[in-house]
């Protein structure tokens, strides 16, 4: 595989919220609006690209029966890390995720790449896949974020389309998961063909 | 480089060093962080304290006292006065019947008890329906009425305030706030 696949693969291919259905936690959580479901997905972009590079850096010196307390430490320092940059620097952004940062930690996609792919692979292409993936996490936060924010308040980004109040229940918990059902099907669908 | 092998010492020295590392870079983004942190929270705060009360030329930060609510807490006042003239409160107040978690208010009144102005510091309520509490659409309802004569409730306990559609729990809460805070101005300055 060379490193364009590698890049491109998270977006559809192996979508990590899509296709491989992980982290679903935080993807319910975050996305009742796009703007929250996209700094969801930058955040952990970030975390991800840090832990896959440090990871593959160190597979070598760590002991196969101690990676997963190993892996564990790396990534929870870089969410505290992201964390903190994020309460200093970009306040505004901070106000409205704040809660959600330390919910990366357990985010499984970040230690699944860790395991599936970092410790295996060389630094590089650590690096573009923890890109890659990063990036498919996002595109696919945004799009059930938009497509929330769009039927439960009449409004992307923010901006109003529809008056209104919409139909709540697509803002609310339930919602959420009727709304990765649908794309889900959707991404299916669009595959077989 | 060949593998590094499970035995125990390998195990105990590799978790400790990455332990060590990892310790060692929080240290140092925590001290790099730190000034910006503080210095973003006291903008919000003077930001929040100017939106709410008249214009003043003091510091309000710095003579920040306590008043008591009455029910065994406190809340923060910060006097906005300009040529040493009170012309305004500012309560950082809040409320625990909001629909999820606390919700945390600066409102501003004129020293004969209307309100001036209000804004929400932080809420956790439910996005799309609660959150519409940030909105001037419900909380400019609350400019330039005196809470002795405005009844600080919503309509349908016989109040004044028109709540936010479906959220009831969202609006009593911020009443409750509002209110609290106008009690404790009103009992501490008449000492």
């Amino acid at each position: 595989m060379n490193q364009f696949q590698n890049f491109t693969k998270g977006f559809i291919k192996e979508n990590p919220i899509l296709v491989l259905v992980l982290g679903t936690c935080p993807t319910l959580a975050t996305t009742s609006s796009s703007l929250n479901g996209m700094g969801m997905g930058i955040a952990t972009t970030f975390v991800l690209i840090g832990s896959n590079v440090v990871i593959s850096l160190l597979s070598n010196v760590i002991p196969d029966k101690v990676r997963i307390p190993a892996f564990v430490v790396i990534i929870a320092s870089f969410v505290t890390i992201v964390d903190l940059l994020m309460q200093a620097y970009v306040p505004g952004l901070y106000e409205k995720l704040g809660i959600f940062i330390p919910l990366i930690v357990v985010n499984c996609i970040v230690l699944g790449r860790a395991e599936a792919y970092a410790c295996k692979n060389s630094v590089f292409s650590s690096f573009i896949d923890g890109f890659g993936m990063g990036l498919g996490f996002t595109m696919a936060l945004g799009i059930l974020g938009a497509f929330r924010e769009l039927v439960g308040s009449g409004s992307v980004f923010g901006h109003k389309f529809i008056n209104g109040d919409g139909i709540l229940v697509f803002i609310l918990a339930p919602g959420a998961f009727m709304a990765l059902g649908y794309l889900i099907a959707l991404i299916n669908r669009f595959k077989r063909t | 480089m060949a593998k590094t092998e499970s035995t125990f010492r390998n195990m105990v020295l590799s978790l400790t060093l990455i332990s060590l590392g990892a310790s060692a870079c929080l240290g140092f983004v925590y001290q790099m962080t730190k000034e910006p942190i503080e210095l973003s929270v006291l903008n919000k705060k003077l930001s929040a304290i100017k939106q709410v009360v008249p214009e003043f030329n003091n510091n309000p930060n710095d003579e920040m006292y306590r008043l008591p609510t009455g029910d065994g807490d406190s809340l923060d006042i910060y006097p906005a006065i300009k040529d040493s003239l009170v012309v305004g409160y500012a309560v950082n107040t809040y409320t625990k019947k909001g629909f999820s978690g606390v919700i945390s208010l600066m409102a501003g009144f004129k020293p004969d008890g209307t309100i001036v102005n209000i804004t929400v510091l932080d809420q956790k309520e439910t996005p799309g329906l609660g959150t519409k509490m940030t909105e001037p659409l419900f909380k400019s309802q609350f400019n330039d009425k005196n809470p002795s004569l405005f009844n600080m409730k919503v309509k349908k306990d016989g109040g004044n305030v028109d709540a936010i559609t479906a959220a009831t729990i969202s609006s009593r809460a911020f009443c409750d706030a509002v209110q609290r805070a106008y009690n404790t101005l009103q009992k501490g300055n008449q000492k």
